[in-house]
C-alpha cells in the first residue's frame, strides 16, 4: 500500500464518519419550551414528531419553526404534564385539525386504500405473470409439439446424404 | 391465443395510464394549502375572549353565536391578506344577514386598534386571543380564516385564507343566506 493511497483512504473514512456522525436537522424545539421531566420531555418529542405543522405542511412540528408549531408543541407538553397519555394528546390535536395533522395517515376505511392498494396492485401485477408464464409453457409444451410434424421421405433422403457426405461446401 | 384479448392487453396500459393521468391532473387543480376543516358540523369549541386590550365592547363566547347565523372572521394586524381582505369582510357586515365577529389571533392590542381604526372596524364585536389557544380549539391554521356559524352554533363553512368578492358573493352570502331560511 503507497502513502498516498492510504492518507486518501484516511480522509474518505473521515468524511463518511463524519457524515454518519452528523446530527439530522435540528430539532426546532427552544430549550425553555422543554419540560424538567426527560421522560416527558422523550414523549413529547416522539409525539411532535408524527404531528404535522399546518403551515408548512411536510415538516413535523418538531422541526418546524413556524408559530403555529410552536404553540401546538406547548399544548402537547401541557397535556402531558396533565397526564394525558400519548393517544390522548394526539387525538385532542386530531379533534381540531383532522387526521391531515397526522403526518403518518391512519388506517381506516376511508384509508383502505391508500394503504392495501399499492399491495393489491402488486399482488395482481404477479398473478397475471404467473399466469402469462403458465399459458406460456402449456402453449410450448402442446402447440410446440403438434407443429414439429415428421420430415418427408425427400427430406429424409438429403439429411441421410448430407449426414454420410458431410455439407457440400466443407471441402 | 385468440387475437383480440392480446390486442386488448396492449392497450390497457395505455388505458391504466390515462385514468391515473386524468386523477392526478384533478388532483393538480386542488390547492394542498387547503386543508379539510375538522371542525364542520360540529358545534363551536366553548371559549370566551376578553375584548382588545382598550378596545370597546366585552369581547364574545360561543354563547354569543347560538341562535342566530353568525360569521367569526379571524385576523391579526400582521396579516397581510387580512388587509386585502378587510373591505369585503365590511361589505359582508354591511348586508346585515348575519353578525360579523372578529377574532384577533396573537395580535398585540395597541396594533390591533390601530389597524381597526385605520381600515374600519364593522365587526359586531371582536374577541382578543392573545396566546392562540382559541384560535387553536377553532383548527385555525393560516389567517385570515372565515367561519360560518348556524343557529344551533355548529360549524357550517370555513374559508382558509382572504375573501375575494367571488368567493364573497358566490360562496358565503348564499351559504348565510340558506341558513337563514
Amino acid at each position: 500500500m503507497t502513502a498516498r493511497f492510504s492518507l486518501s483512504s484516511i480522509a474518505a473514512a473521515l468524511l463518511a464518519a463524519a457524515l454518519t456522525l452528523a446530527p439530522g436537522p435540528a430539532a426546532a424545539v427552544n430549550p425553555n419550551e422543554m419540560l424538567k421531566d426527560p421522560l416527558l420531555e422523550k414523549r413529547a418529542r416522539e409525539i411532535s414528531k408524527v404531528l404535522r405543522c399546518l403551515v408548512c405542511q411536510n415538516q413535523s412540528i418538531d422541526d418546524s419553526d413556524a408559530d403555529l408549531a410552536r404553540d401546538l408543541r406547548v399544548i402537547v407538553r401541557q397535556r402531558l404534564t396533565t397526564g394525558d397519555s400519548d393517544g390522548e394528546v394526539i387525538d385532542y390535536v386530531v379533534a381540531r385539525y383532522g387526521d391531515f395533522v397526522l403526518l403518518k395517515p391512519p388506517f381506516k376505511g376511508a384509508t383502505l386504500v391508500l394503504w392495501i392498494g399499492p399491495a393489491l396492485i402488486a399482488l395482481g401485477g404477479l398473478a397475471a405473470m404467473i399466469a402469462y408464464l403458465r399459458r406460456n409453457r402449456r402453449s410450448a409444451a402442446a402447440g410446440g409439439a403438434a407443429k414439429a410434424t415428421p420430415l418427408t421421405a425427400d427430406e429424409q433422403r438429403r439429411l441421410a446424404k448430407l449426414m454420410k457426405d458431410g455439407a457440400p461446401w466443407a471441402d | 391465443m385468440p387475437p383480440l384479448p392480446t390486442r386488448a392487453l396492449y392497450i390497457l396500459p395505455l388505458a391504466v395510464f390515462l385514468v391515473m393521468a386524468a386523477y392526478f391532473a384533478l388532483g393538480l387543480t386542488k390547492d394542498p394549502k387547503i386543508i379539510p376543516s375538522a371542525l364542520i358540523d360540529k358545534p363551536v369549541p366553548a371559549f370566551k375572549l376578553p375584548p382588545i386590550e382598550g378596545g370597546r365592547g366585552n369581547g364574545f363566547s360561543s354563547d354569543d353565536l347560538k341562535g342566530d347565523v353568525t360569521v367569526v372572521n379571524v385576523f391579526a394586524s400582521w396579516c397581510i391578506p387580512c388587509r386585502a381582505e378587510h373591505p369585503l369582510v365590511t361589505e359582508l357586515a354591511e348586508m346585515k344577514i348575519a353578525r360579523v365577529y372578529g377574532l384577533n389571533y396573537k395580535d398585540n392590542p395597541a396594533d390591533a386598534l390601530r389597524w381597526l381604526r385605520a381600515l374600519g372596524d364593522s365587526y359586531y364585536a371582536t374577541g382578543a386571543d392573545r396566546d392562540g389557544r382559541v384560535g387553536i380549539d377553532w383548527g385555525v391554521y393560516g389567517v385570515p380564516e372565515t367561519f360560518i356559524v348556524d343557529r344551533a352554533g355548529k360549524i357550517r363553512h370555513k374559508h382558509v385564507g382572504p375573501m375575494t368578492s367571488d368567493i364573497l358573493k358566490n360562496q358565503i352570502v348564499p351559504i348565510i343566506k340558506d341558513l337563514n331560511k
